[in-house]
C-alpha cells in the first residue's frame, strides 16, 4: 500500500474555489507562528488587521483605493501567463504608465478636458510599449521573457530614478519628483471625503471586462489556445508569436493603468517609491485567482486588506509591518503547493506488482 | 586622462575585486543550480535572508565565521524550498522561485525588525579585516590589489576553478550536467535526477549565503534592506551572459564590477556628469542585449526549467 499521485482529467470547480481560501488559511496559521514568535496574540493580531482595514466607511473606502494597483496588476499578470507569456514585468510597466500620465498631465498646451483621457491613453500605450518589447525578443530571438521582463524593472526603475534626479526634477519643492500634474487632470473623486478615485472605478470594470475578452473574444481564445498548447495552436492555424504579442500587449496596458491611477488619483506626481511592489504582488494575486480576472478582485481586495491592515496591526500588538511581505510570500508558496492538486490527485493504493517499466 | 588616472590607482582595482566578490558567490551558485536545470530566482531573496542571518549571528555572538556559518546555512535552507517546490512537487519554477524570493526578503525584514527593533542607530558590527598574505602582499601593485583583500574575496576566486573542475572532471560533475542536459538518460544510467538536483540547490544556496554574509560583513558593516539591491538578479544575468560556464561568468562579473568600480569613482570625483543610475542599470541593459544576440547559439541546460517525473515520459 502506498500514496500515489495520478494525473487529473479536469479541475472541478469547487477545487478552484476552495484551494485559494485553503491556502490563504494555511497562510494565515503559518504567519501567526511568526506574531506568536513576536509576542503577540495571533487573534488579536488578525483581529486588527482585518477590522482596520474594513471597520469604518473610510477605512473600506482606503481599502479600495489600495486594491485598485493591485487589481491592474493581477488582471495584466493573468491575460500574461494564461498565453505563457511570464510577465514578471507588470512593476516596470507600471512605473512607464506613471511617467507617461504625469508627463501628459502636466502640459499646459493641452485643453484641460482632454488631460485625463490624454493620460489613460499614454500610460496604457507605455505600459503596453514595455511589454510588447520584451514579448518581441521572446517570439523572434527565443530570449527568456523572465529574465528580461525582470531585469527590464530595473533598467526602467533606474531610468525614472535618473530622471527623477535631474531634468524631471520637481522645480518647486526639489525633491527627486516631477512637478505636480495639472488640477484638470486629477481623477474626479466619486464620495467626498475619500480618496474613491477614477481609477477605483476602472479598475472594478476592468476585471469584468478582461474576463468577457478572455472567454468571449477571438483573441481570448487564442490566447487561451496558445497558452495550451502552442504547437496545437499554431497547427490549427493561430499565429502564436501574434497571439503572444498581442497577449503582452495588453498584460502591459492594463499594469501601465495601474500607474495612471495612483498618479491621477493618489499622487498626482511621480516618485521613486511609486510603487512598493505592486508588480510582484500582481504575481501573487493572478496565482491566488488560479488565472480568472474575476478571481483577481477578491484575491486583490484580500492583499489591499492585509497590506492597509498591518500599518495599524503593528502599532496595536508591536509586531513588525512587514509581516504583510511574509503573508504574500507564504500565499505564493502555500498556492503553488495546493494547484498539485489541480493536476494530480492523490490516491491511497495497493501496489500492483508489475515488471518496472524502464 | 584624468580618468585613466583615476582607473590606475590599487585602491580602484581593490574594490573591483571586493564588488566582484558577491556576484562570483551569486553567479557561481546559479550556475549549479542552472546546470542541474533549476533556474533558481529565489536567489534574490536567499542572498538577502543569509545577509540578515549572518549579520545577526555575527552581532550575537561577536564571531564573524559563525556568523558566516549561519548565513551559509540561511542560504541553504533557501535552496531546500527551491527544491521541495520544484523538485519534489515539480512546480514551475519561475513561479516557486518568485514566491522563495517573496518569502525569504519579506523573512529577513521581519526577523531583522523583531531581534533588532527600531533603533535610531542602526546596529553594526565590527566587520572582516583584509587578510594579508605574507611575502605576495608586498610586491608592488599587485600585492596590495590581489594579496590584501578579505578572505572571502580569495575564496570566491578559488571556487570558480573548482567548480569548473567539479563540473568538467569529476563522475559528479558528470552527473550534474546530464541531469540538466537529459535527464532521461541520467535516470536510465542510474543516477537520481531528484537527488542530484537537490545537491545542486544545496550548493547553490550555500554559495548564495556567502555571497549574502560577504555583503553584510565584509563590504559593509550592517544589514539595511538595500544590501543586496538586484545582485541576485544581477547574478542570474550573470550566468546568461557567462553562457553556463564558470570562467565566462567571472568575467562577466569583473567587467560588472569594473562598470561599477568606475561609477563609484567618477561619482566621487565629480568629474563626468552622467546621472550614476546610468551605470546601475548597465549590467541590465549589457544583459538583454547579450541574450538577444547569442540567444541562437546560447547553450543553456536542455533541460532548463523542467520539472521531471519518472512516471512521465
Amino acid at each position: 500500500m502506498r500514496w500515489r499521485l495520478e494525473i487529473r482529467d479536469a479541475t472541478p470547480l469547487w477545487l478552484n474555489v476552495l484551494l485559494p481560501l485553503l491556502a490563504i488559511l494555511a497562510t494565515l496559521i503559518l504567519c501567526g507562528g511568526l506574531i506568536v514568535l513576536a509576542g503577540a496574540n495571533m487573534f488579536d493580531a488578525y483581529a486588527t488587521m482585518f477590522s482596520s482595514a474594513l471597520s469604518s466607511k473610510f477605512a473600506l473606502t482606503e481599502t479600495l483605493v489600495k486594491a485598485t494597483p493591485l487589481i491592474f496588476t493581477g488582471l495584466a499578470v493573468t491575460i500574461a501567463f494564461k498565453a505563457k507569456f511570464w510577465n514578471i514585468g507588470a512593476e516596470g510597466q507600471l512605473l512607464t504608465g506613471a511617467m507617461a500620465a504625469a508627463y501628459v498631465g502636466a502640459l499646459e498646451a493641452l485643453p484641460g478636458w482632454s488631460l485625463i483621457p490624454l493620460m489613460l491613453l499614454a500610460g496604457a500605450a507605455a505600459g503596453a510599449a514595455t511589454a510588447i518589447f520584451p514579448a518581441y525578443l521572446k517570439t523572434r530571438y527565443k530570449v527568456d521573457d523572465v529574465v528580461t521582463t525582470l531585469l527590464l524593472n530595473f533598467v526602467i526603475l533606474y531610468a525614472m530614478t535618473a530622471l527623477l534626479d535631474g531634468v524631471w526634477k520637481d522645480p518647486i519643492s526639489g525633491y527627486p519628483d516631477s512637478p505636480d500634474i495639472l488640477s484638470a487632470a486629477e481623477f474626479p473623486v466619486f464620495l467626498a471625503r475619500t480618496r474613491l478615485h477614477l481609477g477605483v472605478l476602472l479598475a472594478f470594470i476592468g476585471a469584468p471586462l478582461v474576463w468577457f475578452v478572455m472567454k468571449r473574444t477571438t483573441l481570448g481564445f487564442a490566447i487561451e489556445a496558445v497558452g495550451e498548447n502552442a504547437h496545437a495552436a499554431a497547427f490549427s492555424g493561430h499565429k502564436t508569436s501574434v497571439v503572444i504579442l498581442a497577449s503582452a500587449a495588453v498584460s502591459g496596458l492594463l499594469a501601465g493603468l495601474a500607474g495612471v491611477g495612483e498618479v491621477g488619483g493618489l499622487h498626482f506626481q511621480v516618485m521613486a517609491t511609486i510603487s512598493p511592489g505592486y508588480g510582484y504582488t500582481g504575481i501573487v494575486i493572478a496565482m491566488l485567482a488560479r488565472l480568472n480576472p474575476l478571481g483577481v478582485l477578491p484575491a486583490a481586495l484580500f492583499f489591499a486588506v492585509i497590506i492597509t491592515g498591518a500599518d495599524s496591526m503593528s502599532r496595536a500588538t508591536g509586531v513588525p509591518v512587514f509581516l504583510a511581505d511574509v503573508i504574500q510570500g507564504t500565499a505564493l508558496v502555500t498556492m503553488l503547493i495546493g494547484l498539485m492538486f489541480t493536476r494530480y490527485r492523490l490516491r491511497w493504493q495497493r501496489v500492483v506488482h508489475s515488471v518496472q517499466e524502464m | 586622462m584624468e580618468i585613466l588616472s583615476q582607473i590606475l590607482q590599487v585602491g580602484f582595482f581593490a574594490a573591483l575585486l571586493r564588488i566582484a566578490t558577491p556576484l562570483i558567490f551569486g553567479t557561481i551558485g546559479e550556475l549549479y543550480a542552472e546546470r542541474a536545470g533549476v533556474l533558481n530566482l529565489g536567489i534574490e531573496g536567499i542572498m538577502m535572508f543569509s545577509a540578515m542571518a549572518g549579520f545577526s549571528g555575527a552581532y550575537f555572538t561577536h564571531s564573524l565565521w559563525f556568523g558566516v556559518l549561519v548565513a551559509v546555512l540561511a542560504g541553504m535552507l533557501g535552496g531546500l524550498l527551491m527544491a521541495v517546490l520544484c523538485v519534489s512537487l515539480g512546480l514551475s519554477q519561475h513561479v516557486s522561485g518568485i514566491g522563495t524570493t517573496l518569502l525569504f526578503s519579506g523573512l529577513s525584514f521581519f526577523l531583522y525588525r523583531l531581534i533588532f527593533g527600531q533603533p535610531s542607530t542602526i546596529p553594526v558590527i565590527e566587520p572582516f579585516r583584509t587578510v594579508n598574505i605574507p611575502w605576495l602582499a608586498k610586491i608592488p601593485i599587485i600585492g596590495p590589489v590581489l594579496f590584501d583583500q578579505y578572505a572571502l574575496v580569495y575564496l570566491a576566486f578559488l571556487i570558480v576553478p573548482v567548480t569548473s573542475w567539479i563540473l568538467y572532471h569529476t563522475p559528479w560533475g558528470l552527473n550534474l550536467r546530464t541531469v540538466g542536459e537529459n535527464p532521461q538518460a541520467a535516470n536510465s544510467a542510474g543516477v537520481s535526477v531528484a537527488a542530484t538536483r537537490y545537491q545542486a540547490l544545496l550548493i547553490a544556496g550555500m554559495f548564495m549565503g556567502l555571497g549574502g554574509a560577504f555583503l553584510s560583513m565584509a563590504q559593509y558593516n550592517a544589514f539595511t534592506f538595500g544590501v543586496i539591491s538586484g545582485r541576485g538578479w544581477i547574478s542570474i544575468a550573470l550566468v546568461v551572459f557567462g553562457q553556463w560556464s564558470p570562467y565566462k561568468s567571472m568575467a562577466g562579473a569583473l567587467l560588472f564590477a569594473f562598470i561599477d568600480a568606475l561609477q563609484l569613482r567618477l561619482q566621487a570625483s565629480n568629474m563626468i556628469h552622467i546621472p550614476y543610475q546610468v551605470f546601475l542599470m548597465m549590467p541590465f541593459v549589457l544583459t538583454i542585449l547579450a541574450m538577444a544576440l547569442v540567444s541562437r547559439n546560447a547553450r543553456a541546460p536542455a533541460a532548463l526549467l523542467r520539472p521531471f517525473r519518472k512516471e512521465e515520459r
